[in-house]
């Protein structure tokens, strides 16, 4: 808009912050545009908005999983729309809540009359915003419950969740509300199922860098070249503990206990435990990772049925990476067993 | 001639106009508040909302009757702002928008129900109280001042214009607040001794209000642009 910005300005700033980008207040739109362009076969964008749609839905007589918040984090959420995960995705600006007028509209895109769930993660502006879209369509007459996602144990006190962030536990937690849509259960099933898959999941992370913003191309957060922090959130909050850089095995060591303390994880459970990058962080250094998280929890006795690695939850190119474990019992395994296809995340 | 005593839909429509003049005119100032204690964006945010607004009354024949132009200013705010702006400020209009149904003008017991719909609306919506340093902290006092102006039997000028003073003051005491909400809460103590930006854009808001309450005719501009 006119004489709200500097174009010479961005550009020198976003040709420090060296991204392959356009315009840098567009970034949402045109991300949208090429992911639709690459895997849109099976989905529809709503008219105008970044709001996309499974193809067939609503289903008549099948409950709706709505996910959604900032885009900038890549895959989530927009790579989750699939097979037994979320049927509709709602897309805000970087790391800004999507507005009430997009979840109420893919509340009605999704709705077969079976009721709606509003799943996202646990920040201020998104629970005032998917609130408010909840509440227009509720005045419509669609049953739209919500659960928030808070599996990370550096942002709040044990006893009070409600105060922590989410993060990379989206990942189970939307696959379980999709199986569990997809099977048929109705609304308060899946609900319950839902929390449940949350209420077991915790997250701890380390940061080992910042990253820089498209529109502002500034860090969001000051960080020394030898300095890690423990427990930073997803777009630079604090963290718990700030160190210097500590060796791949002493990091483990010093991140589990932390978790598994926290729910508690005990002797004899059975998890799945879930990598994820921030970014920035390569692969090499996620399986060095996972082999001391591995060995530290065998000599726990908790067993890790299954394994995920990769960038699922990322915050441009942030640098560091965290642990996600999920207490696993019968039911909860057979949801999270289920064959998942979505361009995030795709298992048999 | 004397003030009118009652806001027509040309008002509400002046005043909406208003409004953005004044953002425009205040974006900087705002922005500044709004660094202090967010991330400075509070300024351009109000001003894009605006100038949305501003393209729709232009766009089409203005919607005829006070409901429909609050609900347009509240729906657009509520799509354009970003953030938890959207949400708050949108709830003001739209909560006002509600009060005004089917009514073709308001007069000071109509715009004391509006504001208080409009401060209940905010604070249920936020989670905020007063005290709390947020933009409740100029509209609570507002909305007060009123309903007491409404059961003194004031008119309406005077009434807009303790509502305005009201709002002005709650603002200025944000700054000795310290942040229990949003972003800000973080800096806690540090957050003491800057003013809450969302609570000067309620202050300029109803400051406006105000001015179109105070001139002799309904739709007149003013060249006074609030600036606080």
């Amino acid at each position: 808009m006119p004489g709200l910005r500097n174009p010479t300005k961005e550009r020198d700033e976003a040709m420090k912050m060296k991204k392959l980008i356009n315009d840098p207040f567009a970034v949402s739109d045109e991300l949208v545009d090429g992911f639709m362009a690459a895997y849109g076969a099976d989905l529809i964008r709503l008219e105008g908005m970044n709001v996309l749609v499974k193809k067939g839905f609503p289903r008549l007589g099948r409950v709706g999983v709505v996910v959604g918040g900032g885009s900038g984090h890549e895959p989530l959420f927009i790579g989750y729309v699939g097979h037994n995960m979320a049927d509709a995705v709602v897309e805000g600006q970087i790391f800004a809540a999507p507005s009430p007028d997009l979840s109420y509209a893919a509340a009605h895109a999704v709705n077969g009359g079976a009721g709606v769930l509003f799943l996202y993660n646990n920040y201020a502006g998104d629970r005032l915003n998917f609130d408010m879209g909840a509440e227009m369509a509720k005045a419509d007459g669609i049953d739209v419950r919500t659960v928030l996602v808070w599996d990370d144990v550096a942002s709040g006190p044990p006893d009070q969740p409600q105060l922590r962030r989410g993060t990379a536990a989206d990942v189970f937690v939307i696959h379980i509300a999709g199986a569990a849509a997809e099977s048929g259960a109705g609304i308060d099933e899946v609900v319950r199922l839902t929390e449940k898959a949350r209420d077991n999941s915790r997250s701890i992370g380390v940061a080992l860098s910042s990253c820089t913003l498209p529109a502002t191309g500034k860090a969001t957060f000051e960080i020394g070249d030898d300095e890690m922090e423990v427990g930073m959130g997803l777009h630079g909050e604090a963290g718990v503990q700030r160190t210097t850089l500590r060796s791949a095995d002493e990091t483990a060591r010093m991140m589990l206990p932390l978790l598994l303390k926290d729910l508690p994880f005990k002797r004899g459970d059975t998890v799945n435990l879930l990598i994820n990058g921030y970014g920035s962080t390569t692969l090499m250094e996620m399986y060095i990772m996972n082999r001391a998280y591995h060995r530290l929890l065998a000599e726990e006795g908790i067993s890790v049925h299954r394994t995920e690695i990769g960038n699922f939850c990322t915050t441009q190119e942030m640098a560091g990476c965290s642990l996600t474990l999920l207490r696993l019992d019968d039911e909860l395994m057979k949801l999270v067993d289920a064959p998942a296809s979505c361009p995030a995340y795709t298992r048999f | 001639m004397a003030a009118p005593a009652i806001l027509t839909p040309a008002d509400i429509e002046a005043w909406i106009r208003l409004m953005a003049q004044a953002f425009e005119a205040n974006m900087e100032r705002l922005s500044q508040l709004d660094a202090a204690l967010g991330d400075g964006d509070h300024g351009t945010s109000m001003v894009r909302s605006f100038r949305a607004i501003i393209a729709k009354l232009d766009a089409a024949p203005p919607p005829p009757d006070i409901a429909s132009l609050l609900r347009l200013a509240g729906m657009t705010l509520l799509s354009v702002s970003g953030g938890a702006t959207g949400p708050l400020f949108g709830t003001i209009f739209l909560e006002a928008g509600k009060q005004a149904q089917g009514k073709s003008q308001i007069d000071l017991a109509g715009v004391a129900a509006m504001m208080n719909a409009a401060s209940a609306g905010v604070m249920a919506r936020g989670g905020a109280q007063p005290g709390d340093k947020t933009m409740v902290d100029a509209l609570a006092p507002a909305a007060e001042a009123l309903a007491r102006a409404s059961a003194e039997g004031l008119d309406l000028a005077t009434a807009l214009a303790q509502a305005s003073a009201a709002a002005l003051a709650g603002a200025q005491a944000t700054a000795a607040m310290p942040a229990t909400k949003g972003r800000a809460r973080y800096l806690g103590e540090r957050s003491r001794g800057h003013e809450d930006a969302g609570a000067h854009s309620v202050a300029l808001i109803i400051d406006v209000l105000a001015q179109v309450a105070a001139q002799p005719q309904a739709g007149s501009t003013t060249t006074n642009k609030g600036e606080h």
